[in-house]
């Protein structure tokens, strides 16, 4: 037996996931403007992740969504964040050195009503992916691990 | 009056919470008072930085002339909140490891360590 | 160099925290050099902590502002507030940084050969390194919020590492849902606390904080909530039931760095008290709540652990017991703290007395721990009463372990004689009693060693361990090194207590120093 959801929630599962994905990224990529930010947008991409999980299975995923590849998504954001924290030790740690410098990122913010730059905030824009990617991988490991776990459990209870 | 409604709510939320802790026997139901308790702190710190009639605090949004809403209060609650998103997976993984292991969920049946 | 010794308050917190995102890519390279990168990383830590330490007392606290020169905002009208996280370093808190660098150092080191056999390494380590970073951030930081997220990092890791062991059986991840569900209540009621101060004050750092302090209902009910909740983190009676189950279940490495890990708990109780409200509060009532605290620990820990049969539950209760030593002290300090004279005449040496205690306790209950655990390593059991013999086999251990169990009951040369002392000679000034009951706690914790010594190691040779060796070298190397530092600071603890021990005292009790050092500086 495989484990999967009925028709309809398959081809609305396979309609909508990648827009999940997409909308969780552009949360990521404008944390820095607009209400959201690193955790948020990977909380919004993973839940993708649960929902193809829930869906097909974990069976049915497992070679979409690899434990392996994910923990290693997981130690590259979180080596990243720590990296530009690092980055800033020629002032002080966490120092925001790309800010206003004119390079990636370093446009200066306009007060003001405006649509908002995206090219603006130094190291935040960084950090936010950075933290994007690690919550996103994360929370993905969790709902692999879970959902692996949890059919372990129900052979249990139905024996 | 009406504005301290959100901290009775808090208190409510708190008191749910060690209600569930004490007198349930459930360890999902544990994870469960766990999240109310938290639920009621995020209320309260959010509670603290709201201002009548502020708008959300976006500089590139916000009209001329009109008061924001605290900001530090919903940073701190934004971390509390992913730290709660840590503590609720690991309680619900330790659940589930000890569901494999003793086969139940009831905190008077899970006591080998008890002397 | 001196740029190492500017970063170093931000090095010593970073440092586990950049070596704990790497160890899954070390692993995933090399499983074999995992264990000396994270020792290696550790001993660096030590070094730069070391350097910090001669820094801060011969030149005073340090201030490390995170991301930015400037640690305040000015508003135009003039109304100067600290915005920054704040790294806040003052005698305490480098001394609970040492004991925390020699102790997650000495357990890396130990780790090489204790868990060579297990699986699931690179998690292990990286959850070693992340307690590490949330010890060192819950004794450095200057801003309540930060202690809060680093409380958090601290109880998250050492949950998972006290779960560790649970593919066998159950027992352990039993023990770490009962830590993990009193450390989220804990820091859930710190959380809520913060929210009572910053509600009342729009500020979070902890100096501005006690600058302002008005000793509201408010301010009241935040002291209690932080009063019983590190309390019951630092496993002190009436709220000390997770204390035998996570200290017995973790691995032996990791239960020296939970004991250390309480004791920065218990930091956080003794910075609440005095840098915080200091004399704001009824310094009589809440330095009495905390000596019977204190004797409540020491005489119910001593008393449970006679009756235990399981070798590292024994020694569990008894650090129950020796936090209430260091309970009873800093109480009796804080109880005449508004009364200079009585304050000069003795309750500063009470203080001085379990401030060295709690890292004499870290050293002797550590190697204690070490050598429960190199009986287990060989033996496979922690039963006492299937033990007997091991003297024949593993000299060195037993060598240690007795170094380890005369520290603790208090016996001349070693350590725990010297800050007991001091201990016993103060409180006795201030009431007879109480003393009498510590030294009768003394009496019973030796009977209890005396016992664990014998069917331990004394006796004939059993059937069973008649193959069992001596541990591996790394984990003798480490439980030397605690031995070392035991008798060393038991044959000078005058030479101790007056560098290290006094500058962390004074910085307890000088709550004006301790605002002025903030406040100053913007």
């Amino acid at each position: 037996m495989k484990n999967e959801m009925s028709r309809i929630v398959r081809t609305v599962t396979t309609l909508i996931y990648g827009f999940i994905i997409v909308y969780g990224f552009y949360v990521i990529a404008h944390g820095h403007l607009t209400p959201g930010g690193g955790f948020q947008g990977g909380a919004i991409a993973a839940s993708a992740f649960a929902l193809l999980v829930v869906t097909y299975g974990d069976q049915g995923v497992k070679d979409f969504l690899k434990k392996d590849i994910l923990s290693l998504v997981e130690s590259t954001g979180l080596v990243l964040f720590i990296a530009f924290a690092f980055f800033g030790l020629g002032v002080t740690f966490f120092y925001n050195f790309m800010a206003n410098s004119g390079g990636l990122f370093g446009n200066s913010a306009i007060i003001g009503i405006n649509p908002g730059d995206l090219n603006t905030g130094g190291t935040i824009p960084i950090m936010n992916i950075a933290v994007g990617l690690e919550v996103l991988a994360a929370l993905g490991v969790i709902i692999l691990t879970m959902s692996a776990g949890s059919k372990n459990t129900k052979k249990k209870e139905n024996s | 009056m009406i504005g301290n409604f959100p901290y009775v709510a808090v208190a409510i939320l708190i008191g749910l919470g060690f209600y569930t802790l004490i007198f349930k026997k459930n360890l999902i139901k544990i994870a469960i008072g766990i999240t109310l308790i938290e639920c009621g702190a995020n209320l309260f710190l959010i509670t603290l930085g709201y201002r009548k009639g502020s708008v959300a605090p976006i500089y590139t949004q916000a009209p001329e002339g009109m008061n924001m809403v605290l900001p530090t209060p919903q940073a701190l609650t934004l971390t509390s909140i992913v730290i709660g998103v840590a503590t609720t997976a690991l309680i619900l993984s330790i659940a589930m490891i000890i569901y494999k292991k003793y086969g139940t969920i009831n905190t008077d049946e899970v006591r080998r360590l008890k002397e | 160099m001196s740029s190492i010794l500017t970063h170093s308050p931000a090095l010593v917190m970073a440092l586990p925290l950049l070596a704990a995102f790497l160890t899954p890519v070390v692993g995933r390279f090399n499983r074999k050099i995992l264990g000396w990168f994270i020792s290696a990383i550790l001993g660096l830590t030590l070094g730069i902590t070391i350097l910090m330490a001669i820094q801060i007392l011969t030149n005073g606290s340090m201030i490390y502002v995170f991301g930015g020169g400037d640690a305040g905002l000015t508003l135009p009208s003039g109304y100067t507030v600290p915005i920054r996280i704040i790294f806040h370093i003052d005698g305490m808190g480098i001394f609970m940084g040492l004991i925390t660098a020699v102790v997650s150092f000495l357990a890396a080191i130990y780790s090489l050969s204790f868990m060579q056999k297990e699986s699931g390494l690179e998690k292990y380590y990286a959850l070693l390194l992340l307690l590490a970073t949330g010890m060192f951030g819950m004794e450095f930081t200057g801003d309540i919020f930060n202690f809060f997220v680093f409380l958090e990092i601290a109880s998250i890791s050492s949950v998972a590492l006290i779960a560790f062991r649970s593919n066998f059986s159950g027992e352990p991840a039993e023990a770490g849902f009962k830590y993990m569900v009193v450390s989220s209540i804990s820091a859930l009621m710190v959380l809520f606390a913060i929210g009572l101060f910053y509600g009342q004050y729009d500020v979070l750092n902890m100096a501005t904080i006690a600058s302002v302090m008005q000793f509201t209902q408010l301010d009241k009910i935040a002291l209690i909530l932080l009063v019983t909740v590190l309390s019951m983190k630092a496993g002190s009676v009436p709220m000390h039931m997770w204390t035998p189950d996570a200290y017995s279940e973790a691995p032996a490495a990791i239960t020296m760095v939970l004991v250390a890990a309480s004791q920065a708990s218990l930091y956080a109780l003794f910075r609440v008290c005095f840098s915080l409200y200091n004399i704001s509060l009824n310094t009589v009532t809440i330095g009495w709540i905390i000596i019977i605290l204190g004797v409540l620990s020491m005489f119910i820990g001593v008393t449970m652990a006679i009756i235990q049969k399981d070798i590292k539950r024994l020694m569990a209760y008894h650090a129950i017991s020796q936090t209430g030593y260091m309970l009873l002290g800093v109480g009796v300090g804080l109880a005449v703290l508004a009364n200079p004279v009585a304050l000069n005449s003795f309750g500063i040496k009470a203080m001085e007395g379990s401030i060295f205690h709690i890292m004499n306790h870290a050293m002797y209950k550590g190697l204690l721990f070490l050598t429960a655990g190199a009986l287990f390593y060989r033996t496979g059991t922690r039963d006492l009463n299937k033990m007997g013999g091991l003297a024949n086999n593993m000299f060195y251990t037993t060598i240690f372990f007795i170094i380890g169990a005369a520290a603790i009951a208090g016996i001349p040369p070693f350590n725990g004689f010297a800050s007991k002392l001091m201990i016993y000679e103060s409180v006795y000034k201030f009431n007879p009693l109480l003393s009498i009951i510590a030294m009768l706690v003394s009496i019973l914790t030796l009977a209890s060693f005396v016992k664990v010594f014998h069917s331990a190691f004394l006796g004939p040779k059993l059937e069973q361990y008649k193959k069992v060796q001596e541990v591996p070298k790394s984990m003798l190397f480490a439980m030397a090194t605690l031995a070392c530092i035991i008798v060393l600071f038991g044959l000078f603890p005058d030479v101790i207590v007056k560098n290290l021990v006094h500058p962390a005292v004074m910085a307890l009790i000088n709550q004006t120093n301790y605002t002025a050092t903030i406040l100053g500086g913007i």
